[in-house]
């Protein structure tokens, strides 16, 4: 689905990702450690294709797709879906109006809106005076109506109260992994998912396959992502360059 | 009281004077447009063409869904027709003539001597619409007024006296149009509005000229005490030049106004647009929100707050759009407090759309085009009521076609 090679990173001509290798199959969901600063974000941020965040080497292939330099809404077309951590204010922009955009006048805003308690949003501009959970339960509400088949989430728990982790939580697995009831299943009818997580919380309701350990733009470590937090959780991100450092 | 002569001898001393705003005009290499016009007794016997013109600002041929219509063509007053009786729609001339009172509201909201354009208007005797709304009379519906430009180089001198009585209601839609291939003119237009203790007027304009036409239309607006005027101001087609700066003069407690204003400068047009209110009653509130793009053209987007009376409350909002390196935004809010216990306050913000919104709409598969189409049309839409539905797919399209030169 997804394969990252070798890709470096600048912004604003400072290199803030170095030789990243990843690769996220059809229906698996891989989470993605690192500590502040690490780029965990603005990797996310190159995927999805935002100017800024300027490929200067490697490449990202998508369904077989070179796509390192195409355009934002040609990638969103092929089946990229982004959840960002700050979201612009789009005044005068109706949530309402947009989801039912996005979704291609397919679906009903408000059945939609339902699960995520965001009925009475629909008529408010985008972003505009939500709090940090409501923006999280808006952006999920328009990857619902978009549909990707790779879902990119950048920490879809932060800064968000227990109710609204609840409903995020269960949101993102049924986008995830639909009515499959097996690991099975996921891979044939899943989605597939790269999510930025710092607390671990998201794993509580999504089953992920594979984590990531993101330190100061480099990739430092791959493997089972509970295995993965519970390290980091007893020692620290420290604890994962010094046995990056050992290791090589 | 001002005698004739005296406003006649104001107006002489005035006729060379220059505005205070906007590109000064030689009036004297334009003729006055001519009095002497057919009348048509029903706006569907207009050519196609003209009343394409009258749909886009706004102005039902069919008259549906209108209390009553009037027609301006150049000097000369082509149409009326009325189907509420319990209002009064005529031209300025018959009501003088009619209402020997109505000389206390003729020329007195707009000085005769303001600048070249009023004085011209004063000399030339000037006609347009007069509409009353009497005492108590809820109109269902608008009255929809056009004044419409059809010959080239002339000036088309009007003059507007809107009287909504205590406790009325009046709706009012206004479109100025060019007829096609009207390459130079003037539209110089006065505008005295009253509305009396607990009326309600709202008012809706639409301007659609044409890229040589130069328009410099004076309002003035009287409220009493628990009056509201809510005006709407649409200006979205080429013009050559539109200074305006209508004023709402809050007299009596407790009067509410709210003026919106949303145009476009296309290359090669100059829009000086601004509005002013001036709090002279306590308990008295104004909001005055403009939101402007340049596309090439230049604006100055004006508004100013004068406070005089105690716990008044305006808030003024200038928000400006540049869609072209070539275009220029300027924004000057004013804000004058006379008295204490008053609360005036302004937010004013020019520039280009912001990257990032662009991109966040595309990262839902919107293409460029249409992200940028969403966001100006957004921009425009800060909730303005009364904006005639004919209208609205007019200003959908010039949304689509701003959004698309923006890229």
């Amino acid at each position: 689905m997804l394969e990252i090679n070798n890709l470096s990173v600048e912004v604003g001509g400072k290199r803030i990702l170095t030789n990243i290798n990843l690769r996220v199959e059809m229906g698996y969901t891989h989470v993605l450690f690192g500590p502040n600063g690490a780029g965990k974000s603005a990797l996310l941020m190159t995927i999805m294709g935002f100017s800024g965040y300027n490929a200067v080497e490697g490449e990202i292939i998508f369904k077989g797709e070179d796509i390192t330099h195409m355009p934002v809404n040609e990638r969103a077309k092929l089946g990229i879906g982004v959840m960002t951590q700050r979201p612009p204010n789009m005044t005068g922009i109706k949530l309402g109006e947009f989801v039912k955009l996005v979704s291609k006048k397919n679906i009903n805003p408000e059945e939609l809106a339902k699960p995520l308690d965001m009925i009475r949003f629909l008529d408010r501009d985008i972003n505009v005076g939500f709090s940090g959970g409501e923006i999280k339960r808006s952006e999920l509400l328009q990857l619902a109506a978009q549909k990707p088949d790779l879902y990119l989430l950048d920490e879809p728990e932060s800064g968000v109260d227990l109710v609204s982790i609840e409903q995020i939580g269960s949101t993102i697995k049924k986008l995830l992994f639909g009515d499959a009831t097996c690991a099975g299943e996921r891979r044939k009818k899943g989605k597939s998912a790269l999510i930025i997580t710092h607390t671990g919380q998201i794993l509580d309701y999504v089953e992920a396959d594979k984590g990531y350990v993101l330190s100061n733009g480099m990739m430092l470590c791959t493997g089972n992502p509970r295995e993965l937090l519970n390290q980091i959780k007893s020692k620290g991100y420290k604890g994962c360059i010094r046995c990056n450092r050992e290791m090589s | 009281m001002q005698s004739r002569n005296e406003l006649k001898k104001r107006a002489e001393s005035a006729i060379k004077k220059s505005a205070a705003y906007g590109e000064d005009f030689d009036l004297d290499t334009l003729g006055i447009a001519s009095t002497e016009i057919a009348t048509s007794e029903n706006l569907q016997d207009l050519d196609t063409e003209t009343k394409k013109k009258l749909l886009n600002v706004g102005v039902v041929p069919s008259g549906e869904g209108r209390v009553g219509s009037f027609l301006m063509l150049d000097n000369a007053i082509s149409h009326k027709s009325l189907y509420d009786s319990s209002l009064e729609l005529m031209s300025t001339h018959e009501a003088m003539e009619k209402y020997y009172w109505l000389k206390d509201y003729s020329w007195k909201l707009v000085a005769v001597d303001t600048d070249k354009y009023t004085a011209t208007s004063y000399l030339e005797n000037a006609n347009g619409y007069f509409i009353r709304a009497p005492a108590g009379q809820k109109a269902k519906l608008p009255v929809q007024t056009c004044l419409l430009l059809g010959s080239r180089n002339v000036s088309q001198t009007v003059h507007n006296i809107i009287i909504v009585e205590e406790g009325a209601e009046l709706d009012v839609i206004t479109g100025c149009a060019t007829k096609n291939g009207i390459e130079k003119a003037m539209h110089l237009g006065i505008s005295e509005m009253y509305v009396k203790k607990g009326a309600t007027l709202n008012f809706t304009m639409i301007h659609n000229w044409a890229e040589q036409v130069g328009v410099r239309p004076r309002t003035v607006v009287h409220l009493e005490e628990g009056a509201t005027f809510i005006s709407n101001y649409i200006s979205l087609k080429p013009v050559r030049s539109i200074q305006s700066y209508p004023t709402v003069k809050l007299e009596g407690r407790g009067a509410v106004t709210r003026l919106s204003t949303i145009a476009v400068a296309h290359p090669g047009s100059e829009l000086d647009l601004g509005s002013r209110a001036v709090f002279n009653a306590p308990d008295t509130r104004a909001e005055l929100i403009s939101r402007t793009i340049t596309t090439g053209g230049k604006i100055i987007a004006r508004g100013e707050m004068i406070g005089n009376a105690i716990n008044a409350k305006g808030h003024l909002e200038c928000r400006g759009l540049v869609l072209s390196n070539e275009g220029m935004q300027r924004a000057i809010p004013i804000l004058e407090a006379n008295v204490e216990d008053i609360e005036l306050t302004h937010e004013a913000a020019v520039g280009k759309i912001a990257r990032d919104q662009v991109e966040y709409l595309m990262a839902r598969g919107l293409s460029e085009d249409e992200a940028v189409g969403m966001i100006v049309r957004g921009f425009l839409d800060f909730g303005m009521r009364g904006i005639p539905e004919e209208l609205k797919d007019d200003i959908d399209k010039t949304i689509s076609q701003i959004g698309m030169k923006a890229m």
